[in-house]
């Protein structure tokens, strides 16, 4: 395999809990990722996928850093970036860029699409011949040039995460974090959207860390996946060989629950396993 | 887009309306002195308790009448509105920069700043705004520049608050986050991403405030703690009206319409503006 | 099914308008029969919601119907009055939610809540009230009632939460259940226990469901006849087996490519084609030109 751009070991990540803030005083922390060990290979798509509460959007937060590690390093290109201070961060946030969820709240309703995508060129020495790199960028995920003096509220869902997607590669970053990026958009809109980006990343030579909680998308993207549950990595391998060979049970559990559009009479019967309540994942 | 511009077309007579009673009542303040058909000052016994124009009595020139001391009540009117003017934006604007200045820094920084911004706004909303202001003239002593000192220092609660509020929920927003990502510091994502989402309550903010400081500097003319009694304010104006209220009911009531006019007016066109400015937010 | 038994829910050539005249529902025609999972299916906008909420009576004030009849076991809520439409509605229909959180009051404890239903609506008493909640429970496998009944919403998981809604949506033997996208939140493990729990309570108690998804996986495992909806439009509606057997709208099968299947990761995920898109285009505005609203 090719050397590794990320190569984490022993990461933790501990968030102040709200939920069991005191009247008066600080919120206690709760440990949300509960020490993490991967590689994420050059020029490699992983899947990173989990339900809710099993740490996965930390975790991508973290590689970016946009929080801090409590525990554990993050070494980006042989150079542990998990302690670096906002300031050292800001050289190394060319490389490293990030696709959000919710295209709507990641663009700002106040400044027009060219600003939006010239932002990042402006704040990282990339502000000459502005014009020309932001017409590149819209040009690469498929939006026509008049775009560029329109605002969010004038653009589709799939239009507004182009314009996520051009942000994000204007800098042509070595990394990009894609945090459940098509999640909002409907089914015809979310294969636009993936194809774009499976195309990009294969023409950029891009290495992606791809959120997702649906497997179906992650088998079509990615070449290995990383299984989360509860802030910790269940089953990490190459793709092909965690759908057809998946080792853990709760692997095979989150695949045997993806309703597949395809007739399947006995898929709502309780397997013996099954049968009765599955206390293992109700929780009062 | 269809709901936006009914919405706009809605609204369009609210702000025309006011905007134009305020845009009259400013150029009319401004010119005065070439405006005004007489001396706001000079008195006439003569001319004691003229009536206005359709009624019996009225003299030419006198189009609003005259009060108690044969002083041309519409000249007044106008020369008033100067002081009206001056106190609305000078102590509005000065509210506004400090009170929304700290709201940022208490929303969008949070933590030990926003504790400490907090706290103050809390004690300063504990007293009562009026008895504070009465208070506040007592000590820096009566004139322009008190009066407006002491309604800055009272009222930037106001904009703090509500700016805070909105500050807060903006930094939660992902593209706070995407400008992290873009390489900006703090300092440049809350001037470039979360300023520029707020300033549409602050407009608001401000042309209410601009109402309510003409209030407040009428409620100290009328108890007489405001500017030197010569020149003529509308809260003076309404005192004065007050003593002669059976005689020349005129005196008292063109001020107030003018007073609660230009309040309106200002609550109004402020509303106006942020519908105005917020079909960007859908 | 026999085909003289009545639908439960019969819904002919209903239109709706938005304010600006503005066409949200196309002339949607569809029958549940009694006992009958019927799913509408289709992408954000294409007025798939809006049909639940016009049977329950709950439509927003900005959509007018203009054209067309629903009939709930042949009674034409048309012709009734608003008070007796409301009647009639809340004693043989009930709403499964997406959204459990906001479903429930958060200031009160699921108890009281589950109950007031049953004694305000259908005037039980308050023990009877109880006495079918807690066997309701019982049914979507709440081991722990007690504990439930006395929590309050934020306290119990989302799965949780769901199965409470669940057990009230059936416990006053509803006719016909509208579930509007009630898996969408959840996760796929307890969105695979809450479809079973749904397709066996429907098949005990024989309840007719509406259930509204954007999921073609989820109408594939869960209903027997499915609606296709495009911009208000129904476009397709087949037996759910003959539909994923042979689509035969363009659209259908669009969306059938569209959807992700990980089992078959290259033939699926692909981008929906412009003629597809134009071809629906052009369908709407064919049907719009020859509409006249409020005709005969």
């Amino acid at each position: 395999m090719a050397e590794p751009l990320f190569s984490v070991r022993g990461l933790k990540v501990a968030l102040p809990d709200m939920t069991r803030k005191p009247l008066i005083g600080r919120a206690p922390l709760a440990e949300i990722l509960k020490g993490l060990d991967f590689d994420l290979p050059k020029g490699s798509v992983t899947g990173i996928v989990g339900e809710s509460g099993s740490g996965k959007s930390t975790l991508g937060r973290a590689l970016v850093r946009l929080i801090e590690p409590s525990a554990g390093s993050i070494s980006f290109e042989g150079r542990d970036i998990s302690r670096l201070s906002e300031a050292e961060l800001r050289p190394l946030r060319r490389d490293l860029q990030m696709i959000f969820q919710d295209p709507m709240s990641s663009l700002n309703p106040r400044h027009t699409i060219f600003n939006i995508i010239a932002a990042p060129l402006r704040q990282n020495g990339l502000g000459d011949r502005l014009k020309e790199r932001v017409a590149e960028a819209l040009q690469r995920v498929g939006l026509p040039q008049s775009f560029a003096s329109r605002y969010r509220h004038e653009l589709s869902g799939g239009q507004r995460q182009r314009v996520g997607i051009a942000r994000a590669l204007a800098l042509s970053p070595k990394f990009v974090l894609a945090d459940e990026i098509v999640s909002g958009l409907d089914v015809s809109t979310q294969a636009q959207i993936l194809t774009l980006l499976e195309k990009l990343a294969a023409e950029m030579g891009l290495t992606v860390a791809f959120i997702s909680h649906d497997l179906s998308v992650i088998r079509r993207l990615c070449q290995q996946v990383i299984v989360m549950r509860e802030g910790r990595i269940v089953e990490a391998s190459a793709t092909d060989a965690l759908f057809e060979n998946p080792k853990e049970t709760y692997t095979r559990d989150l695949l045997a629950a993806i309703p597949l559009p395809e007739i399947d009479p006995d898929w709502l019967r309780p397997t013996p396993r099954q049968a009765g309540v599955d206390h293992s994942i109700i929780k009062l | 887009m269809d709901e936006a511009s009914v919405a706009r077309g809605g609204l369009a007579p609210r702000l025309w309306l006011a905007g134009g009673w305020l845009l009259l009542a400013l150029v009319a303040a401004i010119f005065a002195p070439l405006i005004a058909p007489q001396d706001p000052l000079a008195q006439d016994l003569m001319l004691e308790r003229l009536p206005p124009f359709w009624l019996d009595g009225a003299e030419p020139g006198y189009w609003l009448g005259t009060d108690s001391l044969g002083r041309d009540l519409l000249s007044r009117l106008i020369f008033g509105g100067r002081i009206a003017f001056i106190v609305a934006f000078a102590a509005a604007t000065s509210a506004c920069l400090l009170g929304s200045a700290l709201g940022l820094i208490a929303g969008y920084f949070g933590g030990w700043p926003d504790r400490i911004i907090s706290r103050i706004v809390d004690v300063w909303m504990a007293f009562p705004p009026v008895l504070f202001a009465i208070l506040l003239v007592a000590v820096l002593g009566t004139g322009l520049s008190s009066v407006i000192l002491a309604i800055a220092i009272i009222d930037w609660t106001r904009f703090c608050r509500v700016i805070r509020a909105e500050a807060m929920s903006q930094a939660r927003m992902d593209y706070v986050e995407s400008a992290r990502i873009a390489g900006y510091g703090r300092m440049g994502i809350m001037l470039r991403e979360v300023l520029p989402n707020v300033l549409p309550s602050v407009v608001a903010l401000l042309s209410l405030e601009m109402g309510i400081a003409v209030i407040v500097e009428a409620i100290l003319s009328f108890v007489n703690l405001s500017i030197s009694t010569d020149d003529p304010t509308w809260g003076s104006i309404i005192a004065e009206g007050r003593l002669s209220i059976h005689q020349a009911w005129w005196v008292l009531v063109f001020p107030l319409i003018t007073l609660i006019l230009t309040v309106l007016s200002f609550s109004q066109f402020g509303e106006a503006l942020k519908a105005r400015f917020d079909p960007v937010l859908r | 099914m026999s085909a003289n038994r009545e639908p439960c829910l019969d819904i002919r050539g209903l239109s709706a308008v938005l304010a600006n005249g503005q066409r949200v529902l196309r002339s949607v025609s569809l029958a549940v029969q009694p006992g009958e999972v019927r799913a509408l299916v289709g992408e954000s906008g294409a007025g798939k919601t809006m049909i639940g909420k016009a049977v329950l009576g709950v439509l927003p004030k900005s959509v007018r119907i203009v054209e067309g009849e629903m009939l709930i076991e042949g009674e034409d809520l048309g012709r009734l009055d608003p008070k007796a439409r409301r009647t009639l509605i809340g004693a043989r229909t009930a709403l499964i939610p997406q959204d459990p959180l906001t479903a429930l009051n958060p200031s009160r404890r699921i108890g009281p809540q589950m109950t007031d239903r049953l004694v305000r609506i259908l005037g039980w008493n308050t023990e009877r009230a109880d006495k079918r909640i807690r066997q309701l429970l019982d049914e979507v496998q709440i081991r722990d009632p007690e504990r439930v009944l006395k929590s309050y919403p934020h306290e119990l998981s989302g799965g949780m939460r769901q199965r409470v809604l669940i057990a009230a949506a059936f416990a006053a033997e509803p006719r016909l259940i509208v579930a509007d996208e009630p898996t969408t939140a959840l996760d796929v493990t307890v969105q695979k226990q809450i479809l079973r729990l749904i397709a066996q309570l429907q098949r005990d108690h024989g309840t007719a469901i509406l259930f509204v998804t954007h999921d073609l996986g989820v109408v594939a495992k869960i209903s027997q006849k499915v609606s296709v909806l495009y911009a208000g439009k129904v476009v397709e509606e087949a037996d759910t087996e003959a539909l994923f057997a042979a689509p035969q709208h363009p659209y259908t099968r669009a969306l059938m490519t569209a959807t992700p299947r990980y089992t078959d990761p290259y033939a699926s995920l692909k981008p929906v084609d412009e003629s597809v898109l134009a071809g629906l285009t052009a369908e709407i505005a064919a049907a719009d030109q020859a509409w006249r609203p409020g005709h005969g």
